[in-house]
């Protein structure tokens, strides 16, 4: 057993007592408050520049806007979370032209093949962030982390009410520091790198495509 | 910014001694020009910066005492050079820190001022320009930039000749390459460094180069000079005394 | 370190400046960078607000880091992750092997991570048998080429298309040569999609540690950071142990500054906040997840105060976009890890003064760096620091490694007799008197190396007949 532990610690702390280094901390400027409109608007551009896919739609009429979008694309099928909400709706309403319901509903030792060769995964939201415009998402048992992730095509469902101001505004209203889960994400687009030349391109690991439903009711 | 003061000290800086007198004496005459009398203690040396940087702080210390020596009454001290200015200004406090001419260096450090900035704030200077139409470019000292931030007032005191269009630089704010000591212990990098601000200033189609730290102006010119580029390299003091002069 | 690396600092900075090609791919990106900055911090004044908070955060927690350090473990250890301390490199890498060879692991995928760069992890792990592939495609095009990333942001930035084109045609079986970024991205995903599905362990690094809530932060845009924390059986996440903060708070406006000063963005793609290994409910993610916490020698570092804030850093890189050395050399020239202004600081109190020192003196003291840095390290500073404890043996349990290792009786004489002239008004006069008789004759004389070096891009300065002292008197001037 390797002492590095204590002997780190023992470093740290034989340090004579010096001038603390802290210096006074400025508060954090006023967060503009947004409208709702304009959270809206604003995370809608955002995510727009970012190359995500964004559409208004509300609860009524968003498996509608989903039926259109998947049918403008051939995908083999779309990974999607039975027990939830979200799942009851689309396999009430599933139509046969549409690409397969395929659920996520082993662990990924025995689903790897799946979740790597499925086109599509749809999953909901915890909410989004209007001031740098990005999704929040706070992977469950139900909604697993690589349905975001490992499919080509993501597509996220946002409530409109969820939305926040900011990232510093969602921890402090929610009290994320009480119980972080397992895995909490950001998502801003598609996955892309500039690697090569700076020169920006979409869908190097993650997916390629991210479509977002905005319901705002 | 003090009030217009009846007398200043001059701190002309070791290099402008040395190489450039004849730019420290215009900082002196414009000065005088606004009725300032100005005070040349001959006790002055050199800031101290070059052992300073170079790993040496002892002898940068022995030096630097015997400007708070040479500068001990309560005038407004003016350095024509952001870099030997920001050395008084800003590093000899924390050179003195733990001496026991800490206080001395404070105060005398709180006297010091950039001679553009002073001509401009404190003087509110007015040229009249004399000269003849003329393109010239700009090159902004990192210190003169960074640690005193004084390029404005320096650029204003140009702008304020009618007769003088001024071209800026592509990269104003990249340093020219010669920071003292690096300029021979990374003459690779310097020279690099300087070959592409003479590009730069070529390509401004400037007919001088105008600054307001001698140690670049020594470094760019002679550059300039070595590639046989006819730009000639001036402190822009005595830019602006010989155009209202006419 | 283990083994010392002799680096010939002036060979590999003449090889780099005479590298064109690597001169133009990198004035061209870093230009890019800086302009994507600039624009995103656009008001000044609430960018110094901005990096205020940045320099207090990282001020408080390293203030208090024995605590933090002791509270991340604790909350990690609640949360289910494995916290492992390593005093040195060699230290951490067993670790890490340790770790892979229980699960029979010898197939690694790893996300972008300069602490497992320090540690030269990759090299130590194929020495024993296992492979380590980078993921991130800038570091994967370099693991290909078996280079060191040269920028800690983009690590193939001294790469053009043409070179990876070149690259993966030459390297990877049946690719056809193509200079399309777009299709040198889609060739780099199948492969690498492939060793995603079939990792065993996965390797990261690690943005920020909360404290607070036993939090793991990773910044990315392409989501490989993503699959190698999510899907293999295991997640080793390597940090060094100045990189943790106190609360979750701490979070957004480091989060802000990091992305913002590294490539212009708002906010990168992916946000990867980790605080667990896989719940008995779950059913993806890493069963275990690790985190080990290296030292080398940063404990060091911390006892000083002026050196502390060098630990400050995020590892943004921006001091090397805006550097004019860094943009002229690249990062390999600096035969480091970390290059560039913060490498020029960090290196040598890592590696020691005797090795690294001359890192120190790459540096005209512009300020630029600092001008730019989010958390305020006081760069210049701390490069002036080093120049000095590289002259000066420092009686002092806080003294760099390697102190005095360059006492040299010559330079130290010749500034002593700078010193007495300076100081001795009456010799400085004769001096000024001298050099003015003598100045239209100095270029005759044999010329010392310093002149040589001067001249080989510069004519000499010449000395005035007359030195402003003489003038000033002439002219009747006060002396008071």
């Amino acid at each position: 057993m390797s002492n590095a532990r204590a002997n780190i610690l023992a470093r740290l702390r034989e340090v004579a007592p010096q001038a603390d280094t802290a210096v006074p901390e400025p508060a954090a400027p006023p967060i503009e408050a947004l409208s709702h409109a304009d959270q809206v608007d604003r995370l809608k551009r955002l995510m727009e520049a970012m190359h995500a896919e964004v559409y208004l739609t509300d609860s009524g009429n968003w498996t509608a806007v989903l039926k259109d979008v998947l049918r403008q694309r051939s995908l083999n099928g779309l990974l999607y979370a039975p027990a939830t909400p979200i799942g009851t709706t689309l396999s009430e309403s599933w139509e046969s032209d549409l690409p397969p319901l395929v659920g996520y509903d082993q662990v990924v030792e025995q689903s790897k093949e799946r979740l790597f060769g499925i086109d599509a995964g749809i999953t909901s939201t915890k909410g989004g962030l209007a001031d740098v415009g990005a999704l929040i998402l706070w992977p469950t048992p139900h909604e697993p982390r690589l349905m975001s992730l490992a499919p080509a095509v993501h597509i996220a469902v946002l409530e409109a009410a969820n939305i926040h101001d900011s990232l510093a505004d969602a921890i402090a209203r929610e009290h994320w520091q009480d119980k972080m889960p397992t895995n909490a994400l950001l998502i801003s687009g598609p996955s892309k790198t500039a690697d090569i030349e700076l020169v920006l391109t979409f869908g190097v690991h993650g997916p390629k495509e991210l479509i977002v439903l905005i319901l705002d009711d | 910014m003090p009030t217009r003061p009846e007398k200043v000290y001059y701190f002309g800086t070791c290099l402008i001694d040395l190489c450039y007198p004849q730019a420290g004496m215009a900082g002196i005459e414009l000065l005088r020009r606004e009725g300032i009398q100005v005070i040349y203690p001959q006790q002055q040396s050199c800031c101290g910066q070059p052992a300073y940087n170079s790993g040496f702080p002892e002898e940068a210390k022995k030096v630097a005492r015997q400007q708070l020596k040479a500068f001990p009454k309560d005038y407004p001290i003016i350095v024509p050079s952001g870099s030997c200015g920001g050395m008084l200004k800003h590093h000899y406090p924390k050179l003195f820190a733990d001496a026991p001419e800490a206080a001395e260096a404070q105060r005398f450090s709180e006297r010091v001022f950039e001679l553009s900035e002073f001509l401009v704030r404190v003087l509110d200077i007015k040229l009249e320009d004399q000269g003849q139409p003329i393109k010239v470019t700009w090159h902004s000292s990192c210190s003169a930039l960074r640690e005193m931030r004084v390029i404005e007032y320096s650029k204003s005191l140009v702008r304020q000749l009618k007769n003088v269009e001024m071209i800026e630089l592509q990269r104003e704010r990249e340093c020219c390459g010669f920071g003292g000591s690096f300029s021979v212990k990374q003459a690779d990098l310097s020279s690099a460094m300087v070959a592409d601000k003479v590009t730069d200033i070529e390509q401004t189609g400037a007919s001088l180069l105008l600054s307001g730290d001698c140690g670049c102006l020594m470094n760019i010119g002679g550059a300039l000079e070595h590639r046989q580029i006819p730009i000639p390299v001036k402190h822009v003091a005595e830019f602006i005394l010989e155009r209202a002069h006419g | 370190m283990a083994n010392p690396v002799t680096v010939d600092f002036p060979r590999n900075f003449t090889k780099a400046l005479n590298d064109g090609q690597l001169r133009r791919n990198l004035r061209a990106a870093m230009d890019t960078l800086g302009l994507r900055r600039r624009n995103l911090f656009s008001d000044p004044e609430a960018f110094e607000q901005l990096r205020a908070r940045g320099d207090a955060i990282r001020r408080r927690a390293l203030s208090k880091l024995p605590q933090l350090l002791e509270q991340l473990e604790r909350k990690c250890t609640e949360n289910g992750i494995q916290v492992h301390w390593a005093e040195t490199p060699d230290e951490a890498n067993r670790i890490c092997l340790e770790i892979m060879q229980r699960h029979n692991a010898t197939r690694v995928i790893k996300g972008k991570s300069m602490v497992s760069e320090e540690m030269h992890l990759n090299h130590f792990l194929e020495e024993r048998g296992i492979e380590a592939l980078e993921t991130d495609l800038g570091e994967y095009i370099i693991q290909l080429d078996h280079e060191t990333p040269s920028h800690i942001i983009v690590p193939a930035i001294h790469k053009n298309r043409d070179q990876i084109a070149r690259l993966f045609h030459e390297k990877i079986p049946n690719t056809p040569y193509t200079e399309v970024v777009e299709e040198l991205n889609a060739i780099a995903r199948k492969i690498l999609r492939e060793k995603f599905f079939a990792g065993e362990v996965g390797v990261s690094g690690v943005n920020f540690a909360v404290a607070e809530t036993g939090t793991l932060c990773l910044v990315e845009n392409e989501g490989n950071g993503r699959m190698c924390t999510t899907a293999p059986p295991v997640h080793i996440a390597v940090m060094g142990l100045e990189k943790v903060v106190e609360r979750l708070e701490d979070v957004p406006p480091l989060l802000r500054l990091l992305t913002g000063s590294a490539t212009g963005q708002l906010i990168t793609t992916y946000f990867n906040m980790i605080s667990s290994p896989r719940k008995p409910d779950e059913k993806d993610g890493p069963k275990e997840v690790h985190l080990v916490l290296l030292d080398n020698g940063r404990t060091q570092i911390w006892a000083d105060p002026e050196l502390r804030q060098t630990l400050k850093c995020i590892r943004c890189g921006t001091c090397l976009n805006h550097c004019p050395v860094y943009t002229r050399l690249g990062g390999h020239a600096y035969g480091y890890v970390y290059p560039g202004p913060i490498g020029s600081i960090l290196t040598p109190q890592l590696e020691g003064l005797e090795n690294a020192g001359a890192m120190a003196t790459a540096s005209t003291f512009c300020g630029a760096c600092e001008e730019v840095c989010p958390v305020k390290i006081p760069i210049v500073d701390i490069l002036r620091r080093l120049r000095i404890e590289a002259y000066n043996k420092v009686d002092s349990p806080h003294a760099v490694k390697g102190h005095g290792y360059k006492v040299n009786a010559m330079e130290s004489l010749t500034w002593k007799g700078w010193a007495l002239s300076n100081a001795t008004p009456w010799v400085n006069a004769l001096n000024a008197k001298l050099l003015g008789l003598l100045g239209p004759q100095l270029p005759r004389l044999p010329a010392p190396d310093i002149v040589k070096k001067w001249t080989q891009s510069r004519t000499l300065p010449k000395f005035a007949s007359k030195s402003l002292h003489v003038l000033a008197k002439e002219k009747g001037l006060s002396d008071e």
